[in-house]
């Protein structure tokens, strides 16, 4: 029998009663009331509290470590430091996970955990902090990437040498962790072509995913060894997993259960506390609950890749673009792991160009290690790509859009990643937006507009799920993926879908890492797609099987039995004549058929259907003080088929309002000792409310055929533009399009100075 | 923080006597808005604190002819709900409403607000320029001081050991008399002033300016009361000219530090910008006054 990556079913005329509505999300009521738990709520008899030690220094060596006196302090339970944890070779992935986790031979950044207390109240913990004597001897530091790749620079690690260097290069002491080069046609003949050539240079900082919910785990180690856990994630097998890796416990032996997650955008696929809270369990004896506090998350937990772009591109008068030619710079962090590949696959795809060479850098330096953030490293650099694109239709008199359209692809193309695309809804995104009120009225007087598109692949992967029939026919799902933005519903709203009744009567679950198989970490907008796919495929093992009773009941072939609304039916007149058995009617009778009913699958999910979105934007300037104000925004994105409405929108409006605080304000500020300076929500600008108009939404469905109800993903693609149309909404009103991030009123007043000195801007 | 007392007394004798008594760190505390994030952050670790909020006494706000006494655990949300202050007083309240958010300004003080002594504090420029006078009560009795001389540098105020501000007195306002406060922040709300300016004057019949006082935050150690501003705009219609000298003498007056929240440069160039566009809405408003 096909599988259902196979045939997905789908079926372009299928009225859906369920799918496209929003119901109240299940849980949602407990998010409003305060009832919902998050991972700081639990409570354990015992729990004591765990406290990091944190390394004031950005670079030194750890010379020596003194815990007696702070063991000594009454009610301090555990002390642990390096010396706790397995050593795991410096270089290799398990090595780099548990030193960042606790230093060991060097701390790399301010902030770094060299020791941690558990202690019978939390004031206990942070004097026991006190009396931890850590000898360093510090090392010279290097915040700035590309600072970091200069002859001279402050070497992190020994060992490392640029993986894809060329030549000489090769065999150096280096921070570059990877050279990487992706390429297709000949740039060179392709701008021998070109009628207009831009060449522009970017930086971007890096942004912090900034969930309100700073990370918060309990654990508890038995005397025989089983640790149960709970915390904040969007990956508990892939924390169980690397649990096993770096802490040397059985999988069998680690439990993971998620709470419900306040946010985690990528920033809570890497865990920080939880191995600590467990060693410190372990020494203690007792449960202990870490909880990271505001500034330890801003200070060491991962923002997203700050960079340095080039970008040249050249077209042809009539909007053909004929080349691009781009060298990155990623920051990563003490650690590989910026996932910096997507730029040099995402940053151009969506348009078609035949000629295209890109050089992309990873470089470590004495900052927090970097974690992934809604796409990864590509709106950084789609900042870029989408300034140049604009530049060169402006120089040929193009409108944006259609210089856009001009070079859109589509269904067949092929990426110069390798995969060639199915149906995709691009075209139709850039037409819908074209279409739409925001972009045919008027600009406003004083303000100016910027659009710019972007695209995410989506992603799919390991997923595991099952699902329960319960005697009174209602059903029960346990996903292993997380819940990161309302999943949860979706597959609630899916599984009613396929089943034929109300939504209410399905509630789906985080089952604990016990309970399913495998699940790869809830990320690459490949959740609702995924898990979806799994959703669908048990709830038709259990119509099988229900259509399988009802014919045993009958008396009748199974093919004589159709499902439908939620009851089995005769299929025609010939199968004989029956009362429908409803889900009720047959779950309720497990004793004389074969007892209860219940789905299950697992699969490393396929098919997910990339996705393109267009930002429109109205910005004014106060050309006094260089302060940024946004005025209008409209999102326009191929979600495939949005399962729930109003969930996507969110998804459309969330990404946007990080965008803003990308574009505007969000930076990292350090001092001179290599410390963050404003690790608190007060000096590192998150936009607030009244920061952001309403955002306006346009969902575009151009199904993905390999999908059963034809979804795309939705999470990453609305960022990826955001900070590229500000951008250019900004350029059009003081004349200068700005190329570094954040917009901030000093940076936004210097160009405004700039461009008054070269005529740009009047008045 | 574990040896932490806390105490609530019901009169303001009892507050001076624990405050006066304490043998180690002690901090009298109204809202706590302040004190209670910088305890979360290990910041401060105060051995006593001496709660304001039950006494009685500090926490009404009375008017009458000679203008309003605002008891000092009086909060910002009841000071901008006061009909009459607002009316007198516009500028005071522009401060006190950019303080923090609606449910912070629901338990922060202007007392506290000033005892903070942070140079960017919202509501101490436009009270600077009010005029306003703190009444500080100590063991040794009682002492009237100008808002101004409270602060004296980043966190430090002149305040001695004991001693408790009980309340502000606001004068009674003169005929076409306004004031206003602006803030340059990069967010709308819940951001600290980058530079905050307040400016307080008097037109007589013909619209010549007669009184004048201009203050400028958060660009200096504390707050400035600069008098080169208010000498550019007596004697004038506060017309373009005057304003212009009024801005550059602020420009010239400030003193600020490069740091996280802004530049030096930076906040120089909008101390010039802001200036003017607050004289114009103090002008406005005495004009209507």
């Amino acid at each position: 029998m096909a599988t259902i990556l196979e045939k997905p079913g789908f079926n372009p005329d299928r009225k859906y009663k369920v799918i496209g509505t929003s119901p109240v999300k299940h849980d949602g009521f407990d998010k409003v009331t305060g009832r919902a738990k998050f991972a700081a709520d639990i409570f354990l008899p015992g729990m004591l509290v765990g406290k990091f030690l944190r390394s004031p220094h950005p670079h030194a060596i750890v010379k020596k470590i003194d815990t007696s006196k702070a063991e000594k302090l009454p009610g301090v339970k555990a002390v642990v430091t390096r010396d706790d944890f397995p050593e795991l070779k410096q270089g290799t992935g398990g090595g780099d996970m548990t030193r960042l986790v606790m230093a060991r031979e060097k701390v790399y950044w301010a902030g770094h955990p060299v020791a941690a207390v558990a202690a019978t109240s939390e004031s206990i913990a942070k004097k026991a902090l006190k009396l931890i004597k850590v000898q360093y001897e510090v090392l010279p530091f290097v915040i700035d990437e590309v600072e970091a790749m200069q002859p001279g620079a402050p070497i992190l690690h020994d060992y490392m040498r640029t993986k894809g260097a060329k030549d000489a290069d090769a065999e150096k002491k280096t921070n570059v962790v990877e050279r990487l080069d992706l390429a297709q046609g000949d740039v060179n003949a392709g701008f021998a072509e070109a009628d207009v050539v831009v060449d522009w240079s970017f930086d971007t900082k890096p942004m912090h995913q900034g969930y309100i919910e700073p990370q918060s785990c309990v654990a508890s180690y038995s005397d025989d060894g089983q640790v149960d856990l709970w915390c904040c994630t969007q990956a508990p097998f892939v924390y169980r997993d690397r649990l096993t890796q770096i802490l040397k416990i059985d999988s069998s032996k680690i439990k993971i259960q998620q709470s419900e997650l306040g946010g985690g955008f990528g920033g809570k696929t890497t865990f920080y506390a939880e191995p600590v809270a467990i060693a410190l369990a372990r020494k203690a004896k007792r449960p202990v609950k870490m909880t990271l506090t505001r500034s330890e998350v801003l200070q060491s937990t991962g923002p997203v890749s700050g960079t340095h772009s080039r970008i040249k591109m050249g077209c042809k008068k009539d909007g053909t673009i004929v080349a691009a030619d781009s060298e990155l710079v990623f920051q990563t962090g003490p650690y590989t792991g910026s996932a910096f590949l997507n730029a040099p696959q995402a940053m151009l795809t969506r348009y078609d160009i035949a000629n295209i060479r890109t050089i992309a850098h990873e470089v470590v330096s004495n900052r927090p290690k970097v974690s992934s953030f809604r796409a990864p490293c590509v709106p950084q650099i789609v900042f870029g790509v989408e300034g140049v694109i604009n530049e060169m239709a402006k120089k040929i008199g193009m409108d944006p859009l259609d210089f856009r359209m001009k070079n859109a692809i589509a269904e067949g193309h092929k990426t110069i990643y390798g995969q060639t695309f199915n149906r995709i809804g691009f075209v139709e995104t850039l037409e819908t937006a074209k279409a739409c009120d925001h972009y045919r009225s008027p600009v406003p007087a004083g303000q100016g507009r910027g659009i710019a598109c972007g695209f995410w692949f989506n992603r799919g992967g390991e997923t595991a799920g099952s699902m329960q029939l319960a005697p009174d026919g209602t059903v029960t799902i346990s996903l292993g993926t997380a819940d990161v933005a309302g999943s949860r519903m979706s597959m609630a709203m899916m599984a009613a879908e396929e089943f034929g009744i109300p939504v209410d009567r399905i509630r789906a679950t985080l089952a604990d890492t016990n309970s399913l198989g495998f699940n790869r970490v809830t990320a690459g907008s490949r959740t609702t797609f995924s898990s979806g796919m799994i959703v669908v495929d048990s709830a038709r093992k259990i119509i099988g099987e229900l259509c399988r009773r009802a014919a045993k009941i009958w008396g009748v072939p199974e093919e004589a039995v159709t499902f439908e609304d939620g009851h089995c039916r005769p299929a025609g007149q010939n199968a004989g004549d029956f009362d429908p058995l409803s889900m009720k009617d047959i779950a309720s009778k497990t004793t004389p058929t074969m007892g209860a009913i219940s789905g299950h699958s697992e699969m490393n999910v396929t098919g997910a259907g990339p996705g393109f979105a267009v930002h429109i934007v109205d910005v004014d300037v106060d050309k006094e003080t260089g302060l940024v104000g946004v005025k209008r925004y409209t999102i326009v994105e191929d979600a495939g088929k949005a399962i729930s409405p109003a969930q996507v929108e969110g998804q459309f409006q969330g990404a946007a309002v990080q965008g803003i605080g990308w574009a505007l304000n969000e930076e990292y500020v350090f001092g001179a000792d290599g410390r963050m300076q404003n690790p608190s929500f007060l000096d590192y600008r998150m936009p607030v409310a009244s920061d952001v108009p309403m955002i306006d939404t346009v969902i575009v469905e151009v199904p993905n055929p390999k999908h059963p109800f034809g979804l795309r993903g939705v999470g990453e693609v609305p960022l990826t533009p955001s900070m590229a149309a500000i951008a250019n909404a900004v350029g059009e009103v003081i004349g200068i399009r700005p190329r570094s991030l954040p917009m901030s009123p000093p940076r936004v007043l210097k160009l405004i100075e700039e461009a008054r000195a070269k005529g740009l801007l009047k008045g | 923080m574990s040896d932490l007392r806390y105490e609530a007394p019901a009169t303001l004798a009892a507050a001076v006597k624990l405050l006066a008594g304490s043998r180690g760190f002690a901090r009298a505390m109204a809202g706590g808005t302040d004190l209670i994030v910088q305890m979360e952050t290990d910041l401060i670790e105060p051995e006593l604190l001496v709660d304001l909020k039950k006494i009685a006494a500090l926490r009404t706000i009375k008017a009458d002819k000679s203008g309003f006494r605002i008891g000092a655990a009086v909060s910002g949300m009841e000071m901008v709900e006061h009909k009459a202050l607002c009316k007198a007083w516009p500028g005071v309240i522009d401060g006190v409403k950019l303080i923090g958010s609606i449910q912070v300004k629901g338990r922060a003080t202007v007392a506290g607000n000033l005892c903070n002594a942070s140079p960017g504090a919202d509501s101490v420029p436009p009270m600077v320029t009010a005029g306003a006078i703190a009444r500080v009560v100590g063991p040794r009795g009682t002492r009237k001081v100008p808002v101004e001389k409270i602060p004296v540098g980043p966190g430090k105020t002149s305040l001695k050991k004991g001693e408790i501000i009980e309340s502000f007195i606001l004068p009674a306002r003169a005929k076409r008399s306004g004031d206003a406060y602006m803030r340059f922040t990069p967010r709308t709300e819940m951001d600290i002033a980058v530079v905050g300016i307040a400016v307080n004057l008097t037109l007589d019949a013909k619209g010549v300016c007669t009184a004048a006082r201009v203050a400028l935050g958060a660009v200096a150690p504390t707050v400035l009361l600069v008098d080169a501003c208010a000498k550019a705009l007596i004697g004038t219609k506060v017309d373009e000219a005057a304003l212009d000298k009024m801005a550059g003498a602020a420009a010239a007056a400030c003193r600020p530090i490069d740091d996280k929240r802004g530049t030096k440069e930076f906040r120089i160039k909008t101390t010039r910008v802001l200036a003017k566009r607050v004289a114009l809405k103090a002008l406005e408003r005495a004009r209507n006054g």
